[in-house]
């Protein structure tokens, strides 16, 4: 069941961290370009703007806390290095859903919600309870389910069309990993169709 | 013409009892009590992206949430106005707060929604459980 996985990581692992590194950059780019840079984005919103910030800002946390989670599963020494390149691919992806949340945001005129420290998030998380290579990746595919319900969740509050089109956006990568997450530790597909959301 | 009327007619005829299943499995069944067991797994697969029972997280820790004052959770920072609401999660607050979270307390930041009545009953009676022990 790691096959996937190992798909995913066939790259010789220098080169892969390095090539990861670069693209997470581009990757960040990209995305803030998507997200953020669309001036519409910015544009005829009222009064319902502070809301919608603030359900951002919530998704900012969600994001904080991934990749917080993924630094304690890659720091913990528990993993393989085939599943370690994986983790460092997904908290990428969570890195640029970062950048994209705060530079929206920011152009929105509210104030992106902190990062807590990573001992904060090791208790709350309770990261002392790992023990090996399946509480990790359990623990990851909790966290990113939650993240793909919550996104899913949200949509209709959005006052924005756009902005709820960015939660589905994120919802489908947090789908991506949660997928990829189960198959590696060998669980069945989703029972059938619908079993997100609603 | 009259052909693919009454093709069309046909096509209706078989589709109403389909759309009439699938809207069903859809829709809440009045009849269903709640079920904390499964209000555990929509807890877990629901919420807990941001909510855990013991700690503070995005959310904040909800072990004892019923029965207690609104933005009052020791050591979490509310939004402003959940900070100034004032009222008890009673399990019938809880279960419009699910619904529509904006509509309980205008200005929360939570804004997450639990569509079907029933997943709010299961996951309410959920939490009621723990309150009481």
């Amino acid at each position: 069941m790691t096959s996937l996985i190992q798909t995913l990581s066939a790259t010789p692992p220098t080169a892969s961290r390095r090539a990861f590194m670069g693209r997470t950059g581009t990757l960040s780019a990209v995305a803030v370009a998507m997200l953020a840079g669309k001036d519409t984005l910015a544009q005829g919103m009222g009064a319902d703007t502070s809301k919608d910030v603030g359900i951002l800002n919530v998704a900012l946390g969600l994001e904080h806390e991934a990749i917080n989670a993924y630094q304690l599963g890659a720091g913990s020494g528990l993993l393989q290095k085939a599943v370690l390149d994986v983790a460092v691919r997904f908290q990428a992806d969570h890195k640029a859903h970062r950048d994209a949340l705060v530079a929206t945001i920011q152009k929105l005129g509210g104030t992106p919600a902190m990062e807590k420290k990573l001992d904060d998030y090791a208790k709350a998380l309770n990261a002392d309870t790992l023990r090996n290579q399946g509480d990790v990746l359990d623990l990851a595919a909790r966290l990113e389910l939650g993240a793909i319900n919550a996104y899913l969740g949200v949509i209709p509050a959005f006052a924005s069309k756009d902005l709820a089109k960015v939660a589905a956006r994120l919802a489908a990568d947090e789908t991506m990993h949660y997928i990829l997450l189960n198959n590696a530790m060998g669980r069945p597909l989703p029972a059938g169709a619908l079993s997100f959301g609603a | 013409m009259m052909q693919r009327h009454g093709v069309l007619v046909g096509w209706v005829l078989l589709a109403a009892p389909l759309l009439t299943a699938t809207a069903q499995t859809l829709l809440p069944d009045p009849t269903m009590s709640a079920d904390v067991a499964r209000g555990q797994a929509l807890f877990e697969s629901r919420c807990g992206a941001c909510h855990s029972l013991d700690a503070n997280r995005v959310g904040p820790a909800l072990r004892f949430v019923v029965g207690r004052t609104a933005g009052k959770a020791r050591d979490y920072v509310y939004s402003g106005a959940m900070a100034r609401a004032s009222h008890t999660w009673s399990s019938d607050k809880l279960m419009a707060w699910l619904g529509n979270p904006e509509n309980v307390v205008p200005g929360q930041a939570m804004n997450y929604r639990l569509d079907l009545p029933q997943d709010r009953a299961d996951v309410v009676a959920y939490l009621a459980s723990l309150a009481a022990h």
